[in-house]
């Protein structure tokens, strides 16, 4: 007896389901039907049960019993140096938006430069700080929009 | 701050709220007790330790600074940290796609899993194996990212349908019929070592 395309599909749910040992006591009995009515499904449970048989006899490499040791070291000094990293461009933020300011109050008030040159360096200093903010707003939109970008995809 | 999670496991729940609180101790102990099963399916899924080890520590850094948004009514924490873990590991595995790997970066096949030991010390058994483990590992290999992880997450890290269905937001039937093609593929890729 040949089974039809659906059945055949139905057959394979099983054939997982009974490899894993997932199987209930009614897909039991239907799965049981299924090999002893048609030979193509028995000889299919054979190949597949071999293929279990093999990979049951396999695991994972352990690995050297330091890297237990220094796993968690690991993760906390990221965490550390994470917040090392972000006090650290808060402070770079302030230093460099004061002495910006700075920078052109001083350019205003020198008395001895010349009109188009206090121009020049205000629009270098202007179009500087412009390029940055698109550069961030960039960065924050593509994040947004990215899904590979996402720390949790359900 | 002190460096060394204390060792005594309380309850997943209090953790939870001790490290949303900001209690990187509480959050040590969640690692320690996740970072086995958290190592081993990034291993899994990228093939190399190195990789895996950064990987699996990436992603609990990540899930401490997104934990303010975790909700423990709707998942277990490793449930939602394998989200961060997967995407993690599928990013990898798209950006090592793209790029050719320098020869001395490339592991031996096989480095990954082993035969679970016994006491066999027949030279010609063991290498025999190491030629089964091998052609196994590449045929994993080439999978696809979403039927690798599927044999993960039953072949070797031993889950049941109902939690791969829950690690992986998707129904029991679905988990069935994936595993089904990923083994099929598996079953012609090995098929001169199964007769």
């Amino acid at each position: 007896m040949k089974l039809p395309d659906t059945e055949r599909e139905k057959f394979h749910l099983l054939l997982m389901a009974a490899l894993d040992g997932e199987l209930t006591a009614a897909e039991k009995a239907q799965f049981e039907r299924y090999i002893s009515q048609d030979p193509a499904c028995r000889e299919e449970w054979q190949r597949y049960a071999k293929l279990k048989e093999v990979t049951k006899t396999m695991q994972f490499t352990k690995p050297a019993p330091e890297v237990w040791d220094r796993y968690w070291t690991g993760i906390y000094n990221r965490l550390e140096r994470g917040l090392g990293w972000i006090v650290f461009s808060i402070g770079c933020v302030i230093l460099l938006t004061y002495g910006g300011f700075k920078a052109v109050e001083s350019i205003i008030a020198d008395p001895e430069l010349a009109l188009v040159v206090k121009t020049g360096i205000i629009a270098v200093i202007g179009g500087l700080m412009l390029l940055l903010v698109s550069v961030i707003r960039e960065k924050i939109f593509t994040a947004k929009t990215d899904k590979y970008q996402k720390e949790v995809q359900r | 701050m002190n460096n060394t999670p204390p060792p005594e496991p309380p309850d997943e729940a209090r953790l939870i709220s001790r490290c949303q609180a900001g209690d990187v101790q509480a959050f040590g102990v969640l690692v320690e007790k996740h970072k086995r099963r958290a190592y081993y399916t990034a291993l899994g899924l990228v093939g190399s330790h190195d990789e895996a080890l950064d990987i699996s520590q990436e992603a609990f850094v990540r899930a401490y600074r997104a934990l303010a948004r975790f909700q423990p009514q709707r998942s277990s924490f490793f449930t939602w940290y394998y989200q961060i873990l997967r995407n993690l590991s599928f990013n990898f595995l798209r950006d090592r796609a793209k790029q050719p790997r320098p020869f001395s970066e490339i592991e031996a096949p096989g480095n990954s899993i082993q035969h679970i030991p016994d006491e066999s010390c027949d030279p010609s058994i063991i290498a025999e194996r190491n030629e089964l483990k091998d052609a196994v590992w590449r045929a994993i290999d080439s999978l696809k990212a979403p039927e690798r992880e599927i044999i993960v997450l039953r072949d070797f890290q031993d889950l049941s349908y109902k939690e791969i269905a829950e690690t992986l937001d998707c129904p029991i039937g679905t988990v069935m019929s994936r595993l089904f093609n990923a083994r099929k593929q598996l079953r012609e890729k090995l098929e001169g070592y199964l007769s």
